[in-house]
């Protein structure tokens, strides 16, 4: 693996039918091409919330990945209306996600704090009314 | 085990159920809790009988989601677990009661 392999998705906002396709996607990617099974997992995971709140948050964005031989990295970014405050969204329970979205199964507050656990390193900037940018890289 | 035996244990397949085998069994109602602790091989008992259920099994590897309490399987999850080769199982027992049948098939009571 000489370039980086880059991947790009688009989430669509507020259908939830089609969440889960971008992770699912780069699980099988990543699978064909032989990485670790739990840099699979960590990445995959840390992605489907991602996606997940793309479409219950954001109304929906861009996912960028990019594949070297040190890490899978991949960013998400939005112009949803952004987070207000970051550390209160972190933590775990805390959720501002609707009835509808919890009788789904999702909006439990594990989102961000799995998005976080699951990769080697994460970064959040989020400006109310203007999106939100996320990046996390699992190290191989 | 393999998840083919599960239809011998009384659970009802809802659709194709390809080989996969059995480490033990989950039970969750909460897809991101699901997303992050249902580990390989686990056979994943629920009441959430939509799509996202099945991306997250399969994302997690599991072995197999039973849907419990005489709970539905929407039409659309059928149809992505047939395309992604998830395992799904119907059964009229509680989550509580269908994962200690697969306890005592385990031997891990």
């Amino acid at each position: 693996m000489t370039e980086p392999i880059r991947l790009e998705y688009t989430v669509p906002g507020d259908d939830f039918t089609r969440a889960g396709e971008a992770s699912a996607d780069l699980k099988h990617t990543l699978k064909r091409m032989g990485f670790p099974p739990e840099a699979i997992r960590k990445a995959s995971i840390a992605l489907y919330e991602g996606e997940i709140n793309l479409v219950i948050h954001a109304g929906g964005g861009q996912i960028f990945v990019e594949l070297t031989p040190e890490a899978i990295q991949m960013r998400l970014e939005d112009e949803g209306p952004g987070i207000p405050d970051i550390a209160l969204a972190m933590q775990e329970g805390y959720s501002t996600a609707s009835e509808q979205v919890r009788s789904l199964g999702f909006g439990a507050g594990m989102g961000l704090p799995n998005m976080k656990r699951y990769s080697d390193e994460f970064f959040i900037e989020s400006q109310p009314g203007q999106g939100t940018t996320i990046r996390m890289n699992v190290l191989l | 085990m393999t998840n083919l035996e599960l239809e011998n244990l009384g659970f009802a397949p809802a659709g194709p159920v390809a080989e996969h085998e059995v480490t033990g069994g989950f039970c969750c109602d909460l897809l991101s809790w699901a997303m992050s602790r249902c580990t390989e091989g686990k056979v994943w008992f629920t009441v959430m009988g939509n799509i996202n259920t099945v991306a997250v099994a399969s994302l997690a590897d599991a072995a197999a989601v039973v849907l419990c309490q005489e709970a539905a399987w929407m039409p659309d999850a059928l149809e992505r677990a047939a395309q992604q080769g998830v395992a799904l199982f119907t059964t009229d027992l509680p989550a509580y009661e269908a994962a200690l049948v697969l306890a005592r098939k385990l031997g891990q009571l």
